[in-house]
């Protein structure tokens, strides 16, 4: 019992007053004389050529495995988990190239749900569209774009709850990746070696490792959650190293989502005989 | 030695416009020695308000040009123009040139069900470890300067949510006590249906304007939306709580520990005049 019901004063009933004259110009959009404007139109600028080249890669549903003809087993992250059958038939050697057999579009495009649903929902996605397309506001202290304004408290915005689910599954597809940079290793009719294709996909394997972990609803549930940290040890343990990462997480989004479409170039252009993959050893 | 041109808003609830005045730069002003200067010299009636002038007390805050900042702790050197310009908070009503009517905090600050600790150890103590506090520490940095307040674009633009908005001083307060070793109140029900944690869109403003430098978003909000998802949106925790027979504390629930509610809890009855703002 709280001291003010102890007393019996409460609840309370008080008004929140709304309507009052504020002051300052009104018809003034923001009274900001920096260039507010440039970090929302970077951000839309490298979102939509992000979003450009993920279309453009995900509907050529070829090109995407390197194979045994050049020696190589190199598969393009925009194409793993490759579980759509047409896979079976490109990249027949590569596990996973199995079920969806209802599925006779480019596998891509059912594949990028996850890591879409993923982005989609981040927090710190969230943030970045939600200035620079939305306009909610476009920067601090100028003026939202729009009339009326209810955040994320309704359908379809109330969805991004789900984001912890797109996390497990994020997850999931890491492993995945993680393979397939194992894979990269072996060299059919060669043995096992090293060339920069190899140094791509670890490289991307770890970065989206790294922008995973360093997820908020990772953050929270392996400790966030807690309240008594000294009764939780590991959990303790796990939520101090997830901490500075997730102070970093937006530098993580960006490098980590340019790697991966450079990732999927790189491979595009060795599996289309554009460029030749170095062998380093 | 260079001239400043300080470009004020004057005025009251009735209206008002910007006055100029024209000053010489002294080294090492901040923008509220300035502002007293106006007061000393060319405009003694002029309306500010402050305290410490050590960025501890909260009441100098201020929009300078056209950004949420202390006045005490801006310091006139970082300013890059001739011209500056100063406004009183804009989310509040104005009471008179740069000082406004903030009482809509000290309504939200109400709605929150205080700290509520569970019976005591047998010895009559309580204990708790440093570990299970760390985290809170942050938090209780905050000097209530409001700039978080002002500066929230669900509030800052949109006057009708204020009727279901704590906003993102009150949601560090929540934190505080929702990550509270011996707190036993779960306030996750009521944070989503009344005070309105669902409306901020994780922007981040209020993170870049908080004078202590608290990761409001990242620390508290962020962490408070995951413990909402937590009691509402996830089913394995749902699961969870029903196999372990757990029940959650409703809206209402929480509420009753409360000081005081708002009246209006729908939109319907606002004002026309409200909404229209
Ligand atoms: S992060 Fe949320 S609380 Fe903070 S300013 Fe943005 S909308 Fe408001
Ligand atoms: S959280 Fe920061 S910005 Fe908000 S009232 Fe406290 S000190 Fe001021
Ligand atoms: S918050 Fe960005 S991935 Fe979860
Ligand atoms: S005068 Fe106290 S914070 Fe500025």
């Amino acid at each position: 019992m709280t001291i003010a019901q102890e007393q019996g004063t409460i609840p309370q009933v008080v008004p929140v007053e709304i309507g009052r004259p504020r002051g300052g110009p009104k018809e003034k959009r923001t009274l900001r004389t920096d260039r507010w404007w440039i970090s929302p139109a970077v951000t839309a600028t490298v979102l939509t050529s992000f979003v450009a080249y993920a279309t453009f890669a995900a509907f050529q549903g070829k090109d995407y495995y390197v194979g045994a003809k050049m020696h190589r087993d190199l598969i393009s992250p925009f194409y793993s988990p490759c579980i759509a059958e047409s896979c079976q038939r490109v990249a027949g050697s590569h596990p996973l190239g199995i079920w969806a057999s209802f599925w006779n579009f480019s596998p891509a495009l059912l594949i990028l749900i996850v890591p879409l649903g993923f982005r989609l929902t981040c927090y710190y996605y969230r943030k970045a569209y939600y200035r620079s397309f939305w306009q909610s506001p476009p920067a601090c202290g100028v003026a939202d774009g729009h009339r009326s304004y209810t955040g994320e408290t309704r359908f379809p915005l109330i969805l991004h709850n789900v984001h912890r689910y797109f996390l497990y599954l994020a997850l999931l597809f890491n492993v995945v990746l993680t393979m397939d940079a194992v894979l990269a290793f072996n060299f059919p009719g060669q043995g096992i070696g090293f060339s920069v294709g190899t140094l791509v996909l670890c490289v991307n394997a770890a970065l989206l490792w790294i922008y995973s972990v360093s997820c908020h609803a990772c953050r929270h549930i392996c400790g966030g959650q807690i309240n008594e940290f000294s009764k939780h040890k590991i959990r303790y343990r796990l939520w101090k190293m997830i901490t500075p990462l997730n102070a970093r997480h937006m530098q993580l989004a960006w490098v980590s989502l340019v790697f991966v479409a450079l990732s999927d170039l790189y491979v595009r252009l060795v599996a289309s005989g554009i460029i030749h993959d170095y062998k380093i050893f | 030695m260079s001239e400043v041109t300080m470009n004020v808003w004057r005025g009251d609830s009735n209206g008002g416009n910007f006055e100029q005045y024209k000053l010489e730069r002294v080294e090492g002003e901040v923008v509220l020695d300035v502002v007293h200067r106006i007061q000393a010299t060319l405009a003694p009636d002029l309306a500010c308000r402050w305290n410490c002038k050590a960025g501890k007390c909260g009441s100098c805050s201020a929009e300078i040009d056209g950004k949420p900042s202390l006045m005490c702790m801006t310091r006139m050197d970082t300013l890059p123009n001739d011209t500056i310009t100063i406004t009183p908070m804009k989310t509040f009503p104005i009471i008179k040139d740069l000082v406004t009517d903030v009482s809509f905090n000290y309504v939200m600050a109400r709605q929150i069900p205080p700290f509520t600790p569970g019976d005591p150890e047998p010895d009559g103590t309580y204990r708790m470890q440093q570990v299970d506090i760390d985290r809170a520490q942050e938090f209780h940095k905050c000097i209530e300067c409001f700039l978080c307040q002002d500066v929230c674009h669900v509030i800052r633009d949109h006057e009708v949510n204020k009727l279901y908005y704590a906003g993102p001083r009150f949601f560090v307060r929540l934190a505080s006590l929702e990550m509270h070793p011996l707190d036993t109140v779960d306030r996750r029900a009521l944070m989503r249906e009344y005070l309105g944690l669902g409306f901020c869109n994780i922007t981040k403003c209020c993170t870049e304007v908080c004078p202590e430098h608290i990761k409001i978003t990242d620390n508290a909000i962020i962490p408070l939306k995951e413990r909402v998802v937590d009691a509402s949106y996830d089913p394995i925790a749902w699961l969870g709580r029903k196999i372990r027979r757990k029940s959650k504390t409703t809206a209402e629930e929480a509420y009753e520990l409360a000081p005081a509610r708002v009246a209006p809890t729908s939109l319907d009855g606002i004002p026309a005049t409200a909404v229209e703002n």
